[in-house]
């Protein structure tokens, strides 16, 4: 596991700017985000799909998981984790946190869970 | 002949009668009822108010029933007094009628309870047919309706009234729903996939006055709390309906007491249905009021034998997707019970048994309902469960589910709401050939009521029909465990509009990848577009209306209908695909120009400055029309195929389909357009045009077959949109017409489009219409986004210095 221990919330937007169950690509700090609206809270993700490169945030979310608009590959929102033990796959996730209507993202908390740490 | 007289024309009455007439008993008939109502089936007055029957639908015994066997029929005419001396009853005309034997099926009534201010205008019960329809006729959309009462009758009003489109809430006493039947976490289910379908649930609430100036308006609170209401349903219990016995001598406690022969304490008169107390116990459910009706028969005609000896409480909820079963002991915590449970919490599902001494004491059922009759089965013949031990919660393997039935005694019940034996179903199939549901419900009444035993009726169908035919049913998904068929009528039948409210209360709430777009279609179509649209359940060329290629970027294909377009329109394309640096314009195998690799937040104003309607080439939609030049500029064309082309696409184009239509107009065979290996094809000949349908040129090849010569374009065309219409309507999700051409078979797609009567084809193209008048150019979008940031990319309201 990596994390980096340096927070740093970034303001991102107005909560109504993501419509319910549906995500919006953002650049912060060089780093392309994926944030989803899942109803009750927001969570980020990193919006490139390891597989070649989907755009996550146009995928269709089902329950608390990501399906890639390319080929399906499917992504647990929070872990980053690809779905099915047998993908080693993963994406980074971000803290994210709403305060007064504004969505907050800690980019420098990237989260990255390797797949076989998960396994193991 | 003897006298036999019958007070109450209802479900167990008649029920007890239909038996009786089994014995050829040397009776003279006369049936007494209030209701100036046939008998009719009391337990769909539900459905009746929920709009998914009619009145007619619901009776039981017609006319001709009553007059074939020689009863006669008092409706509209209550007994007053039985005068036991002289064997007379007497009703409310003042008549006399005497009587050898006399049977009491006076039911029950609603308990009002002795709330301040019932009896104002607009507060209703909900027991008789009267009652419904008095329901029906004040329920209006918007209207605010309170039912009193969180019990089985209570919730099945609600969710009628609520189907009428009226605001409802229920309000219960106790602090769980149901809490007879059920135990907490079974009530918790239930009161969330109650407000799920959008019914408000205050819990616990005494109600202590209505409210009102002599029609109600509100409804207040022991707590002080008041709410709004302008209609009022109490549905708060029953009880029986006893006072002609109490008034006439005979021994009456809560009901009127009955021994194991339902004989009453005076020897010529006897008592069936929920007006009877049977060893302590009353009764609110027709099953075992069936069971009495055929021991009543038998002892009434000298055959005193069988007896009744009582029954498990059993209840089973009839609103669809909420599926809730309870029989037998609810209280877990009496001394030497064990509970056995299984809980799914994201289907929803939860079943608890109570075995006691190795017998089943008690079940609950939420979510899944399938096995009720087993438990039932198990309960009412104290079944020792040693053997069933490793089964308890979910039937033995698939592979003896033929068994079962064959292991099933022919006294087995296999619908209770009508009392229908396995015997009864197995001569019926063979003595008259049935082979399917439809049928065996039409005769044997099995299935027809609360629809719970349909599976069974099948079962037996199978074992037993020579020819059953099975349908076959693909679910959806995981997620939503219907078939299209199914999930088509629950979305109409239960008045859904979104996908949320779908997933919600059939489905594990989630949703994926498969079953929403699915769902959004269907929504759209069955509501011919006036649906709550959900663009988080669309792929995400439906959010955006263009194609996501494989680098993310989006592809643009303008209509142009028939491929025909002008200088003018070139000129535009070539614009933009400057203006946007555009990497990639292509001529498309349908007649039309491809421009590919734009980004998203370019879209609104490429399609600004194309100034045409989108193609649709990135939705299971209208795609294109390809024409040939036909008799405006061919030599050989006999037809105008390009006009007619055009016409077709402006009739069909921006509507949705289960796959995308691809269509074709030629103007003579050679067929220079392909018309027929498209999914929709015209045909020009000298004359007439042949219309042809579920042709594909795709990984298969299937020529279209013919569905239809006509003379005339105009009846061309409308062939065209009858066979698209039915296409829409009875398509499962992503099946091509190529397909669903040959699933069906052209014949049978024959006789229900352009063979079918002038009155379904005009309602087929009256959906059509309804639906194209709604349905319009995606691309519009681009001024009225459907929300702020559906084509532009979040800028961060605050950029971080790294
Ligand atoms: C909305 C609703 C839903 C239900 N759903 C279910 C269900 O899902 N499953 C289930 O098992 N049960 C259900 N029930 C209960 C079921 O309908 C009753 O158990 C059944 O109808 C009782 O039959 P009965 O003949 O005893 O009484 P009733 O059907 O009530 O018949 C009695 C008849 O006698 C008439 N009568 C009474 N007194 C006199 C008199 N003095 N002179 C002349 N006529 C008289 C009454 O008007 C009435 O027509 C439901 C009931 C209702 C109201
Ligand atoms: C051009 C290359 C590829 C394409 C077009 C492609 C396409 C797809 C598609 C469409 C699916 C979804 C299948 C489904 O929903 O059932 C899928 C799933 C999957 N792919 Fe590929 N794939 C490609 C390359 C690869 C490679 C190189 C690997 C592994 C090294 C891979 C591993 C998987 C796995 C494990 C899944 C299952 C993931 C899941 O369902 O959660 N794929 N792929
Ligand atoms: S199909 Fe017939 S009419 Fe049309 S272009 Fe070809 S030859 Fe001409
Ligand atoms: S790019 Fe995401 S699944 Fe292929």
């Amino acid at each position: 596991m990596l994390i980096n221990f340096e927070s740093r919330w970034t303001r991102i937007a107005p909560t109504a700017s993501i419509p319910p169950r549906e995500g919006r690509a953002v650049t912060v700090a060089g780093a392309e985000l994926a944030i989803f609206n899942l109803g009750e809270r927001f969570v980020t993700i990193s919006n490139q799909c390891p597989h070649q490169g989907g755009p996550l945030c146009d995928g269709i979310v089902s329950g608390a998981v990501v399906v890639c608009p390319l080929h399906g590959w499917r992504f647990d929102l929070n872990t980053g984790l690809a779905v099915r033990a047998s993908l080693p796959a993963c994406v980074e996730t971000y803290p994210t946190r709403v305060e007064d209507g504004i969505i907050l993202v800690d980019v420098a908390a990237a989260r990255r869970i390797e797949p076989n740490e998960a396994v193991a | 002949m003897k006298q036999l007289v019958v007070v109450g024309n209802g479900m167990a009455g008649v029920a007890c009668v239909e038996q009786i007439l089994k014995h050829h008993p040397d009776f003279e008939i006369t049936i007494f009822g209030d209701e100036t109502h046939v008998n009719y089936n009391r337990i769909l007055l539900s459905s009746v108010l929920a709009g998914e029957k009619s009145p007619e639908e619901i009776v039981l015994n017609s006319e001709d029933w009553y007059r074939d066997n020689g009863i006669r029929a008092r409706l509209g005419v209550r007994i007053e007094r039985i005068d036991r001396a002289r064997r007379l009853a007497i009703d409310s005309t003042g008549a006399e009628t005497p009587y050898g034997k006399l049977i009491l099926a006076t039911g029950s009534t609603a308990f009002v309870p002795p709330i301040p201010g019932a009896g104002k205008k607009n507060v209703h019960v909900f027991r008789t047919l009267d009652d419904t329809r008095e329901l029906i006729a004040k329920s209006r959309s918007g209207l605010k309706a309170v039912v009193i009462g969180g019990g089985l009758l209570g919730l099945e009003a609600a969710r009628g009234l609520q189907l009428r489109g009226c605001h409802v809430s229920v309000v219960h006493l106790m602090d769980t729903l149901m809490e007879r039947q059920l135990d907490r976490p079974a009530g918790e289910l239930l009161r969330r996939k109650i407000e799920d379908l959008g019914i408000r649930v205050l819990l616990p609430r005494q109600t202590q006055a209505l409210l009102g100036n002599g029609r109600v308006d509100g409804v207040k609170f022991a707590s002080g709390e008041e709410i709004e209401a302008d209609l009022v349903v109490i549905a708060a219990g029953i009880k029986p309906n006893a006072w002609l016995a109490r008034e006439s001598g005979l021994e009456v406690r809560r009901g009127i007491l009955v021994n194991d022969y339902l004989e009453t304490s005076d020897p010529d008169i006897f008592a069936v249905g929920e007006c009877t107390e049977h060893r302590g116990q009353t009764f609110g459910l027709v099953a075992p009021l069936m069971e009495q009706g055929k021991v009543l028969a038998a002892t009434i005609t000298g055959r005193r034998g069988p007896v009744f000896t009582g029954a498990a409480p059993a209840a089973k909820l009839k609103i669809m997707g909420v599926e809730i079963f309870s029989a037998g002991a609810v209280d877990a915590s009496e001394p030497g019970v064990e509970v056995v449970r299984y809980e799914d919490p994201s289907l929803g599902i939860y079943k608890k048994l109570l075995v006691k001494d190795n017998r089943l004491h008690g079940v609950i059922l939420v979510g899944d309902t399938s096995d009720d009759r087993r438990y039932t089965q198990w309960l009412r013949e104290e079944t020792d469960l040693a053997p069933h031990r490793r089964h308890l919660l979910f039937p033995p393997p698939a592979a003896d589910s033929g068994l079962e039935v064959a292991e099933m005694p022919g006294s087995f019940v296999v619908c209770g709401c009508n009392g229908v034996n396995k015997d009864d179903i197995v001569h019926a199939i063979h003595e008259h050939g049935i082979n399917t549901l439809a049928e065996l419900k039409d005769r044997t009444r099995a299935s027809s009521s609360c629809g719970s035993c349909s599976g069974l009726c099948e079962q037996l169908l199978r074992a037993v029909a020579p020819e059953f035919e099975e349908e076959t049913r693909t679910t959806l998904c995981a997620c939503l465990p219907f078939s299209y068929e199914q999930l088509r009528e629950i979305v109409r039948g239960q008045q859904l509009k979104s996908v949320q409210e779908v997933l919600n209360v059939y489905g594990n709430r989630k949703g994926c990848e498969v079953c929403k777009p699915a769902l959004s279609y269907m929504l759209d179509m069955l509501w011919c577009g006036r649906h709550d649209e959900d663009r988080s359940a669309r792929f995400i060329n439906d959010r955006v209306h263009a194609n996501i290629q494989k680098d993310g970027t989006f592809s643009v294909v303008p209509r142009m209908r028939g491929g025909v377009t002008s200088p003018a329109e070139l000129r535009r394309i070539a614009d933009v695909a400057e203006k946007y640096n555009v990497p990639m314009v292509k001529v498309t195998g349908s007649q039309r120009i491809d421009l590919l690799g734009v980004k998203k937040s370019d879209l609104p104003r490429v399609w600004a400055d194309l100034g045409m309607p989108s193609g649709q080439a990135y939705t299971k939609g209208v795609r294109m029309v390809k024409t040939c030049v036909g008799t405006e500029f061919c030599r050989f064309g006999v037809q105008d195929s390009t006009r007619a082309g055009i016409e077709l696409e402006h009739r069909l184009e921006n509507l949705f389909t289960p796959h995308k239509v691809k269509m074709g107009v030629v103007g003579c065979p050679r067929n220079c357009a392909e018309a027929t290996v498209k999914d929709i094809g015209m045909v020009g000949q000298d004359g007439s045009w042949q219309v042809v349908v579920g042709g594909a040129a795709g990984k298969s090849v299937r020529k279209a077959d013919l569905l239809i010569t006509v003379e005339t374009t105009a009846e061309a065309l409308d062939a065209c949109e009858l066979f698209f219409q039915y296409y829409r309507e009875n398509a499962n999700y992503l099946e091509r017409t190529y397909d669903f051409v040959e699933r069906l078979g052209i014949e049978a797609i024959r006789k229900a489009t352009v063979y079918s009567t002038d009155a379904e084809k005009r309602k087929l193209l009256e959906r059509l219409r309804k639906s194209k008048a709604i349905a319009k150019d995606a691309w519009l979008e681009r001024d009225t986004p459907a929300n702020p940031t559906q084509f532009v990319q979040i800028e961060p309201l605050e950029t971080t210095c790294s």
